[in-house]
Protein backbone atom coordinates (compact mmCIF):
# COMPACT_ATOMS: atom_id res chain seq x y z
CA UNK A 1 0.00 0.00 0.00
CA UNK A 2 2.96 2.64 0.56
CA UNK A 3 4.42 1.66 -2.72
CA UNK A 4 1.07 2.42 -4.23
CA UNK A 5 0.90 6.01 -2.35
CA UNK A 6 4.45 7.07 -3.44
CA UNK A 7 3.83 5.92 -7.36
CA UNK A 8 2.73 8.73 -9.99
CA UNK A 9 -0.40 6.67 -11.07
CA UNK A 10 -1.69 6.78 -7.38
CA UNK A 11 -1.24 9.91 -7.18
CA UNK A 12 -3.09 11.05 -10.08
CA UNK A 13 -5.46 8.39 -9.33
CA UNK A 14 -6.57 9.95 -5.91
CA UNK A 15 -6.95 13.13 -8.06
CA UNK A 16 -9.04 11.27 -10.36
CA UNK A 17 -11.02 9.71 -7.47
CA UNK A 18 -11.44 13.10 -5.34
CA UNK A 19 -12.16 15.23 -8.68
CA UNK A 20 -14.97 12.54 -9.63
CA UNK A 21 -16.31 12.54 -6.01
CA UNK A 22 -15.99 16.71 -6.00
CA UNK A 23 -18.19 16.63 -9.19
CA UNK A 24 -21.01 14.59 -8.26
CA UNK A 25 -20.89 16.74 -5.09
CA UNK A 26 -21.65 19.76 -7.35
CA UNK A 27 -24.27 17.98 -8.80
CA UNK A 28 -26.11 17.65 -5.30
CA UNK A 29 -25.25 21.37 -4.31
CA UNK A 30 -26.25 22.86 -7.92
CA UNK A 31 -30.08 20.96 -7.86
CA UNK A 32 -30.44 22.27 -4.31
CA UNK A 33 -29.68 25.44 -5.25
CA UNK A 34 -31.99 25.72 -8.23
CA UNK A 35 -34.70 25.22 -5.75
CA UNK A 36 -34.17 28.74 -4.45
CA UNK A 37 -35.05 29.93 -7.57
CA UNK A 38 -38.37 27.66 -7.86
CA UNK A 39 -39.31 27.34 -4.22
CA UNK A 40 -38.03 29.42 -1.22
CA UNK A 41 -40.22 27.04 0.96
CA UNK A 42 -38.20 23.86 -1.18
CA UNK A 43 -34.91 25.64 -0.56
CA UNK A 44 -35.41 25.99 3.26
CA UNK A 45 -36.52 22.17 3.67
CA UNK A 46 -33.88 21.21 2.07
CA UNK A 47 -31.19 23.55 3.56
CA UNK A 48 -32.87 22.98 7.18
CA UNK A 49 -32.44 18.79 6.65
CA UNK A 50 -28.79 19.36 5.45
CA UNK A 51 -27.73 21.88 8.40
CA UNK A 52 -29.58 19.93 10.85
CA UNK A 53 -29.21 15.90 9.96
CA UNK A 54 -26.45 14.33 11.79
CA UNK A 55 -25.30 12.37 9.05
CA UNK A 56 -25.06 14.97 6.49
CA UNK A 57 -23.24 17.24 9.19
CA UNK A 58 -20.77 14.54 10.98
CA UNK A 59 -20.27 11.88 8.30
CA UNK A 60 -21.09 13.68 4.71
CA UNK A 61 -19.28 17.03 5.71
CA UNK A 62 -16.49 15.77 6.63
CA UNK A 63 -15.97 13.66 4.20
CA UNK A 64 -16.30 16.53 2.12
CA UNK A 65 -14.29 18.73 3.70
CA UNK A 66 -11.81 15.70 2.99
CA UNK A 67 -12.20 15.31 -0.09
CA UNK A 68 -11.48 19.13 -1.34
CA UNK A 69 -8.27 19.32 0.77
CA UNK A 70 -7.23 15.99 -0.99
CA UNK A 71 -7.62 17.04 -4.47
CA UNK A 72 -5.88 20.83 -3.88
CA UNK A 73 -3.22 19.30 -1.58
CA UNK A 74 -2.65 16.39 -4.08
CA UNK A 75 -2.33 18.91 -7.02
CA UNK A 76 -0.02 21.14 -5.24
CA UNK A 77 2.14 18.25 -4.76
CA UNK A 78 1.82 17.24 -8.42
CA UNK A 79 2.41 20.76 -9.28
CA UNK A 80 5.50 21.14 -7.25
CA UNK A 81 6.73 17.95 -8.65
CA UNK A 82 6.17 18.49 -12.33
CA UNK A 83 7.63 21.69 -12.56
CA UNK A 84 11.13 19.84 -10.92
CA UNK A 85 10.50 17.24 -13.88
CA UNK A 86 11.27 19.92 -16.30
CA UNK A 87 15.01 21.13 -14.81
CA UNK A 88 16.09 23.88 -17.20
CA UNK A 89 13.52 25.63 -18.72
CA UNK A 90 13.21 25.91 -22.22
CA UNK A 91 14.10 29.78 -24.04
CA UNK A 92 10.73 28.50 -26.23
CA UNK A 93 7.98 26.34 -25.42
CA UNK A 94 5.07 26.33 -27.79
CA UNK A 95 2.47 24.37 -25.70
CA UNK A 96 -0.55 25.70 -27.27
CA UNK A 97 0.50 23.83 -30.49
CA UNK A 98 -0.40 20.54 -29.36
CA UNK A 99 -2.31 20.95 -25.69
CA UNK A 100 -5.72 23.49 -25.00
CA UNK A 101 -4.86 26.20 -22.82
CA UNK A 102 -7.57 24.58 -20.08
CA UNK A 103 -5.48 21.29 -19.65
CA UNK A 104 -2.11 23.40 -19.50
CA UNK A 105 -3.70 25.18 -16.82
CA UNK A 106 -5.28 23.77 -14.43
CA UNK A 107 -2.93 24.79 -11.58
CA UNK A 108 -4.21 28.61 -11.97
CA UNK A 109 -8.32 27.97 -12.50
CA UNK A 110 -7.95 25.23 -9.56
CA UNK A 111 -6.59 28.02 -7.61
CA UNK A 112 -9.51 30.36 -8.39
CA UNK A 113 -11.69 27.95 -7.55
CA UNK A 114 -9.78 27.15 -3.97
CA UNK A 115 -9.99 30.61 -3.05
CA UNK A 116 -13.26 30.89 -4.31
CA UNK A 117 -13.93 28.08 -1.52
CA UNK A 118 -12.58 30.58 1.27
CA UNK A 119 -14.91 33.20 0.54
CA UNK A 120 -17.49 30.51 -0.04
CA UNK A 121 -17.04 28.95 3.34
CA UNK A 122 -16.38 32.62 5.77
CA UNK A 123 -20.41 33.43 3.56
CA UNK A 124 -22.27 30.40 4.39
CA UNK A 125 -20.13 27.97 6.24
CA UNK A 126 -18.52 29.82 8.90
CA UNK A 127 -21.70 31.67 9.23
CA UNK A 128 -23.61 28.29 10.32
CA UNK A 129 -20.99 27.20 12.30
CA UNK A 130 -21.33 30.16 14.05
CA UNK A 131 -25.16 30.27 14.34
CA UNK A 132 -25.27 26.77 15.92
CA UNK A 133 -22.26 26.15 17.60
CA UNK A 134 -21.14 29.53 18.96
CA UNK A 135 -24.34 31.97 19.45
CA UNK A 136 -26.31 28.52 20.07
CA UNK A 137 -29.22 29.78 18.13
CA UNK A 138 -32.65 27.51 18.03
CA UNK A 139 -33.51 25.71 15.37
CA UNK A 140 -34.90 28.37 12.07
CA UNK A 141 -36.19 26.44 9.30
CA UNK A 142 -37.24 29.32 7.50
CA UNK A 143 -33.94 31.69 7.75
CA UNK A 144 -32.07 29.85 4.91
CA UNK A 145 -33.34 31.59 1.83
CA UNK A 146 -33.82 35.40 3.72
CA UNK A 147 -30.08 34.71 4.13
CA UNK A 148 -29.04 33.90 0.97
CA UNK A 149 -30.73 36.68 -0.92
CA UNK A 150 -29.25 38.96 1.70
CA UNK A 151 -25.68 37.48 0.69
CA UNK A 152 -25.96 37.84 -3.06
CA UNK A 153 -27.01 41.79 -2.29
CA UNK A 154 -23.69 43.50 -2.46
CA UNK A 155 -22.50 43.11 -6.80
CA UNK A 156 -18.71 42.40 -5.71
CA UNK A 157 -19.99 39.21 -4.55
CA UNK A 158 -22.38 38.67 -7.02
CA UNK A 159 -19.32 39.22 -9.47
CA UNK A 160 -16.90 37.19 -7.44
CA UNK A 161 -19.35 34.26 -7.90
CA UNK A 162 -19.87 34.40 -11.63
CA UNK A 163 -16.48 35.22 -12.04
CA UNK A 164 -15.15 31.62 -9.66
CA UNK A 165 -17.84 30.11 -11.55
CA UNK A 166 -16.15 30.36 -14.73
CA UNK A 167 -12.56 29.40 -13.49
CA UNK A 168 -14.80 26.16 -12.45
CA UNK A 169 -16.22 25.79 -15.75
CA UNK A 170 -12.82 25.65 -17.17
CA UNK A 171 -11.10 23.61 -14.21
CA UNK A 172 -14.31 21.09 -15.35
CA UNK A 173 -13.69 20.80 -19.01
CA UNK A 174 -10.83 19.39 -18.64
CA UNK A 175 -10.90 17.74 -15.40
CA UNK A 176 -14.23 15.57 -15.46
CA UNK A 177 -12.87 13.62 -19.15
CA UNK A 178 -9.13 13.58 -18.12
CA UNK A 179 -10.01 11.50 -14.59
CA UNK A 180 -11.70 8.75 -17.00
CA UNK A 181 -8.37 8.50 -18.71
CA UNK A 182 -6.39 8.45 -15.54
CA UNK A 183 -8.70 5.42 -13.83
CA UNK A 184 -7.52 3.41 -17.31
CA UNK A 185 -10.99 4.50 -18.96
CA UNK A 186 -10.34 4.92 -23.21
CA UNK A 187 -12.25 3.72 -25.39
CA UNK A 188 -15.29 3.34 -27.46
CA UNK A 189 -17.20 5.44 -24.75
CA UNK A 190 -14.74 7.92 -24.68
CA UNK A 191 -15.97 10.41 -26.83
CA UNK A 192 -19.61 10.06 -25.03
CA UNK A 193 -17.87 11.29 -21.80
CA UNK A 194 -15.80 14.03 -23.81
CA UNK A 195 -19.02 15.13 -24.63
CA UNK A 196 -20.86 14.98 -21.51
CA UNK A 197 -17.90 16.28 -19.89
CA UNK A 198 -18.41 19.46 -22.01
CA UNK A 199 -22.61 19.79 -21.21
CA UNK A 200 -21.75 19.21 -17.36
CA UNK A 201 -18.86 21.81 -17.22
CA UNK A 202 -20.69 24.52 -19.16
CA UNK A 203 -24.54 23.35 -17.27
CA UNK A 204 -23.73 23.81 -13.68
CA UNK A 205 -21.37 26.59 -13.60
CA UNK A 206 -23.70 29.05 -15.69
CA UNK A 207 -26.40 27.38 -13.26
CA UNK A 208 -24.71 28.63 -10.52
CA UNK A 209 -24.05 32.08 -11.49
CA UNK A 210 -27.65 32.39 -12.89
CA UNK A 211 -28.88 31.64 -9.09
CA UNK A 212 -26.29 34.15 -8.20
CA UNK A 213 -27.16 36.80 -10.83
CA UNK A 214 -30.98 36.02 -9.71
CA UNK A 215 -30.62 36.42 -6.06
CA UNK A 216 -28.80 40.14 -6.67
CA UNK A 217 -31.12 40.97 -9.29
CA UNK A 218 -34.86 39.70 -8.27
CA UNK A 219 -34.87 41.74 -4.88
CA UNK A 220 -34.06 45.07 -7.25
CA UNK A 221 -36.80 44.54 -9.58
CA UNK A 222 -39.78 43.53 -7.37
CA UNK B 1 16.43 31.62 -48.33
CA UNK B 2 18.04 33.48 -45.52
CA UNK B 3 17.83 31.85 -42.12
CA UNK B 4 18.35 33.27 -38.76
CA UNK B 5 19.15 30.40 -36.21
CA UNK B 6 19.24 30.80 -32.34
CA UNK B 7 21.18 27.27 -31.19
CA UNK B 8 21.71 26.20 -27.32
CA UNK B 9 25.40 25.87 -26.45
CA UNK B 10 26.54 24.19 -23.78
CA UNK B 11 29.82 22.78 -23.43
CA UNK B 12 29.53 20.47 -21.52
CA UNK B 13 27.22 18.41 -18.64
CA UNK B 14 28.46 20.99 -15.98
CA UNK B 15 28.77 24.04 -17.67
CA UNK B 16 25.87 27.13 -18.35
CA UNK B 17 24.50 26.87 -21.59
CA UNK B 18 23.16 29.95 -23.54
CA UNK B 19 21.67 30.42 -26.90
CA UNK B 20 23.84 31.52 -29.76
CA UNK B 21 22.79 33.50 -32.55
CA UNK B 22 23.89 31.71 -35.98
CA UNK B 23 22.99 33.32 -40.18
CA UNK B 24 22.58 31.12 -42.77
CA UNK B 25 22.22 31.88 -46.26
CA UNK B 26 21.48 29.81 -49.54
CA UNK B 27 19.26 27.62 -47.83
CA UNK B 28 17.53 25.51 -50.60
CA UNK B 29 13.68 24.69 -49.56
CA UNK B 30 14.17 20.28 -50.47
CA UNK B 31 17.40 20.10 -47.92
CA UNK B 32 16.79 18.46 -44.82
CA UNK B 33 16.78 20.16 -41.51
CA UNK B 34 20.04 18.01 -40.53
CA UNK B 35 21.61 19.03 -43.66
CA UNK B 36 20.88 22.60 -42.83
CA UNK B 37 22.98 22.05 -39.33
CA UNK B 38 25.91 20.35 -41.16
CA UNK B 39 25.94 23.10 -43.66
CA UNK B 40 26.09 25.40 -40.39
CA UNK B 41 28.83 23.28 -38.86
CA UNK B 42 30.95 22.96 -42.00
CA UNK B 43 31.00 26.74 -42.32
CA UNK B 44 32.02 26.56 -38.51
CA UNK B 45 34.68 24.11 -38.68
CA UNK B 46 35.78 25.97 -41.81
CA UNK B 47 36.59 29.29 -39.52
CA UNK B 48 37.65 27.25 -36.94
CA UNK B 49 34.91 27.45 -34.61
CA UNK B 50 33.48 24.40 -32.86
CA UNK B 51 30.88 22.78 -34.64
CA UNK B 52 27.28 22.19 -33.05
CA UNK B 53 26.42 18.94 -31.35
CA UNK B 54 23.53 17.03 -32.50
CA UNK B 55 22.13 13.48 -32.48
CA UNK B 56 21.49 11.59 -35.49
CA UNK B 57 22.05 7.78 -37.07
CA UNK B 58 19.42 6.89 -39.51
CA UNK B 59 18.32 10.14 -40.74
CA UNK B 60 15.05 8.07 -41.81
CA UNK B 61 12.93 8.29 -38.62
CA UNK B 62 13.51 5.14 -37.88
CA UNK B 63 16.16 5.26 -34.76
CA UNK B 64 14.97 7.90 -32.69
CA UNK B 65 18.22 9.28 -32.18
CA UNK B 66 17.55 12.88 -33.24
CA UNK B 67 16.04 15.25 -30.32
CA UNK B 68 15.60 18.50 -31.34
CA UNK B 69 12.97 21.27 -29.94
CA UNK B 70 12.69 23.57 -32.54
CA UNK B 71 10.40 26.61 -32.67
CA UNK B 72 9.34 25.51 -28.91
CA UNK B 73 8.12 21.65 -30.54
CA UNK B 74 10.03 18.19 -30.47
CA UNK B 75 10.89 17.43 -33.98
CA UNK B 76 9.60 21.29 -35.57
CA UNK B 77 6.56 22.33 -36.70
CA UNK B 78 5.15 18.82 -39.09
CA UNK B 79 3.45 16.22 -37.44
CA UNK B 80 4.58 12.96 -37.25
CA UNK B 81 7.67 13.19 -38.28
CA UNK B 82 11.14 12.99 -36.74
CA UNK B 83 13.75 15.73 -36.98
CA UNK B 84 15.65 14.05 -39.47
CA UNK B 85 12.42 14.41 -41.96
CA UNK B 86 11.82 17.75 -41.68
CA UNK B 87 12.95 19.69 -44.38
CA UNK B 88 13.50 23.19 -44.54
CA UNK B 89 10.53 23.71 -47.28
CA UNK B 90 8.62 23.72 -43.70
CA UNK B 91 10.46 27.36 -42.99
CA UNK B 92 10.20 30.84 -44.81
CA UNK B 93 13.40 33.31 -46.24
CA UNK B 94 13.93 35.38 -42.96
CA UNK B 95 12.23 33.50 -40.77
CA UNK B 96 13.94 33.00 -37.11
CA UNK B 97 14.69 29.34 -35.66
CA UNK B 98 15.04 28.68 -32.29
CA UNK B 99 16.89 25.23 -31.80
CA UNK B 100 16.95 23.86 -28.34
CA UNK B 101 17.70 20.25 -26.95
CA UNK B 102 15.16 18.39 -25.10
CA UNK B 103 14.40 19.23 -22.12
CA UNK B 104 13.93 17.23 -18.53
CA UNK B 105 15.52 16.48 -15.61
CA UNK B 106 15.88 13.17 -16.07
CA UNK B 107 17.65 14.03 -19.67
CA UNK B 108 21.15 15.67 -18.71
CA UNK B 109 22.42 17.96 -21.66
CA UNK B 110 25.99 15.99 -22.48
CA UNK B 111 27.12 18.89 -24.81
CA UNK B 112 25.00 21.62 -27.51
CA UNK B 113 22.13 19.68 -28.61
CA UNK B 114 23.15 15.99 -27.55
CA UNK B 115 21.35 15.04 -24.69
CA UNK B 116 21.53 11.56 -22.08
CA UNK B 117 18.33 9.30 -22.75
CA UNK B 118 19.85 6.74 -21.15
CA UNK B 119 16.67 6.84 -18.38
CA UNK B 120 14.73 4.77 -21.17
CA UNK B 121 17.11 2.49 -21.38
CA UNK B 122 16.68 2.28 -17.35
CA UNK B 123 12.86 1.74 -17.96
CA UNK B 124 13.32 -0.82 -20.23
CA UNK B 125 15.94 -2.73 -18.26
CA UNK B 126 12.92 -2.65 -15.95
CA UNK B 127 10.75 -4.85 -17.34
CA UNK B 128 10.25 -3.97 -21.05
CA UNK B 129 10.78 -7.42 -22.30
CA UNK B 130 9.63 -11.27 -22.15
CA UNK B 131 11.94 -14.27 -20.83
CA UNK B 132 12.22 -17.15 -23.22
CA UNK B 133 14.34 -19.49 -23.17
CA UNK B 134 16.71 -19.16 -26.83
CA UNK B 135 18.75 -22.56 -26.31
CA UNK B 136 17.31 -24.24 -29.31
CA UNK B 137 13.85 -24.92 -28.16
CA UNK B 138 12.21 -21.41 -29.01
CA UNK B 139 8.68 -21.87 -30.05
CA UNK B 140 7.55 -19.98 -33.18
CA UNK B 141 5.75 -16.76 -31.72
CA UNK B 142 2.94 -17.53 -34.56
CA UNK B 143 2.11 -21.08 -33.19
CA UNK B 144 0.17 -19.24 -30.46
CA UNK B 145 -3.10 -17.61 -32.35
CA UNK B 146 -3.66 -13.82 -31.54
CA UNK B 147 -7.15 -11.84 -32.35
CA UNK B 148 -6.21 -9.49 -34.75
CA UNK B 149 -7.04 -6.45 -33.29
CA UNK B 150 -4.91 -6.92 -30.49
CA UNK B 151 -1.46 -8.47 -32.78
CA UNK B 152 -2.26 -4.73 -34.42
CA UNK B 153 -2.28 -2.87 -31.37
CA UNK B 154 0.38 -4.10 -30.36
CA UNK B 155 2.02 -3.46 -33.10
CA UNK B 156 1.08 0.49 -32.88
CA UNK B 157 2.53 0.59 -29.37
CA UNK B 158 6.04 -1.39 -30.93
CA UNK B 159 6.19 1.57 -33.23
CA UNK B 160 7.45 3.70 -30.57
CA UNK B 161 11.00 4.81 -31.71
CA UNK B 162 12.24 6.06 -27.59
CA UNK B 163 13.06 9.53 -29.37
CA UNK B 164 12.10 11.13 -26.25
CA UNK B 165 9.61 13.80 -27.91
CA UNK B 166 6.65 12.77 -25.50
CA UNK B 167 8.94 13.72 -22.88
CA UNK B 168 9.95 17.28 -24.54
CA UNK B 169 6.50 18.31 -25.59
CA UNK B 170 4.88 17.13 -21.96
CA UNK B 171 4.46 20.55 -20.01
CA UNK B 172 5.12 17.98 -17.16
CA UNK B 173 8.32 16.54 -18.77
CA UNK B 174 6.42 12.93 -18.22
CA UNK B 175 7.28 9.93 -19.55
CA UNK B 176 3.93 8.06 -19.54
CA UNK B 177 3.36 7.76 -23.24
CA UNK B 178 6.89 6.30 -23.95
CA UNK B 179 6.62 3.84 -20.39
CA UNK B 180 2.96 2.61 -21.52
CA UNK B 181 3.88 1.98 -25.34
CA UNK B 182 6.80 -0.11 -23.84
CA UNK B 183 4.05 -1.78 -21.81
CA UNK B 184 1.24 -2.17 -24.03
CA UNK B 185 3.36 -3.64 -26.80
CA UNK B 186 3.80 -6.54 -24.67
CA UNK B 187 0.68 -6.62 -21.96
CA UNK B 188 -1.35 -7.05 -25.47
CA UNK B 189 0.66 -10.08 -26.46
CA UNK B 190 -0.11 -13.95 -24.61
CA UNK B 191 3.31 -13.99 -24.57
CA UNK B 192 3.79 -10.75 -22.41
CA UNK B 193 0.64 -11.88 -20.08
CA UNK B 194 2.91 -13.97 -18.13
CA UNK B 195 5.12 -11.35 -16.49
CA UNK B 196 2.75 -8.35 -17.13
CA UNK B 197 2.25 -8.04 -12.88
CA UNK B 198 6.10 -7.74 -12.49
CA UNK B 199 6.44 -5.70 -15.86
CA UNK B 200 4.10 -2.80 -15.43
CA UNK B 201 4.86 -2.63 -11.46
CA UNK B 202 9.03 -2.55 -12.21
CA UNK B 203 8.38 0.01 -15.37
CA UNK B 204 6.29 2.45 -13.22
CA UNK B 205 8.70 2.33 -10.55
CA UNK B 206 11.40 3.01 -12.03
CA UNK B 207 10.36 5.72 -14.32
CA UNK B 208 9.58 7.36 -11.42
CA UNK B 209 12.73 6.96 -10.18
CA UNK B 210 14.29 8.43 -12.83
CA UNK B 211 12.59 11.81 -12.10
CA UNK B 212 10.28 12.29 -15.04
CA UNK B 213 6.67 14.24 -14.46
CA UNK B 214 3.00 13.31 -13.88
CA UNK B 215 1.18 12.47 -16.11
CA UNK B 216 -2.14 15.30 -16.65
CA UNK B 217 -3.67 14.43 -19.56
CA UNK B 218 -2.64 17.65 -22.05
CA UNK B 219 -2.37 14.91 -24.87
CA UNK B 220 0.80 16.87 -25.79
CA UNK B 221 2.74 14.01 -26.41
CA UNK B 222 0.72 12.21 -28.71
CA UNK B 223 0.20 15.10 -31.07
CA UNK B 224 4.43 15.25 -31.39
CA UNK B 225 5.16 11.54 -30.78
CA UNK B 226 6.52 11.16 -34.48
CA UNK B 227 5.19 7.68 -34.70
CA UNK B 228 1.63 8.44 -33.59
CA UNK B 229 1.41 6.55 -30.33
CA UNK B 230 -2.14 6.81 -28.53
CA UNK B 231 -3.06 7.73 -25.38
CA UNK B 232 -4.88 4.67 -25.54
CA UNK B 233 -1.82 3.02 -24.36
CA UNK B 234 -1.63 5.13 -20.58
CA UNK B 235 -4.67 4.33 -20.09
CA UNK B 236 -4.19 1.44 -20.24
CA UNK B 237 -0.83 1.42 -18.49
CA UNK B 238 -2.70 2.76 -15.86
CA UNK B 239 -5.61 -0.39 -15.77
CA UNK B 240 -2.46 -2.92 -15.64
CA UNK B 241 -0.64 -1.20 -13.24
CA UNK B 242 -4.04 -0.56 -10.70
CA UNK B 243 -4.97 -4.32 -10.61
CA UNK B 244 -1.37 -5.12 -10.61
CA UNK B 245 -1.02 -3.24 -7.56
CA UNK B 246 -4.16 -4.63 -6.43
CA UNK B 247 -2.96 -7.98 -7.03
CA UNK B 248 0.26 -7.21 -4.69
Amino acid sequence: MTKLIQSSIARKVVMALSGIFLVLFLALHFTINFTSVISPDTFNEFSHFMGYNPVVQFLMQPILIAGVVIHFVMGIILEIQNNRARGVKYVQFKGSANAPWVSRNMIYSGAVVLAFLGLHFYDFWLHEMAFKYVEVNPEDPTRYYAETVEKFAPIWRTVLYVISFGLLSLHLWHGFASSFQTMGLNNKYTPAIVNFTKIYAVAIPLGFAFIALYHHFNPIIH
Amino acid sequence: MKIYLKIWRQKDAASKGKMVDYTMEGIEGDMSFLEMLDILNEELITKGEEPIEFDHDCREGICGTCSLQINGRPHGPDTMITACQLHMRSFNDGDTITIEPFRAKAFPVIKDLIIDRTAFDRIQQAGGFISVNTSGHTIDANSIPIEKEKADDSFYAAACIGCGACVAACKNASAMLFTSAKVSQFALLPQGRVEATDRVLNMVRQMDIEGFGNCTNTGACEVECPKGISLENIARMNREYLSASLKG
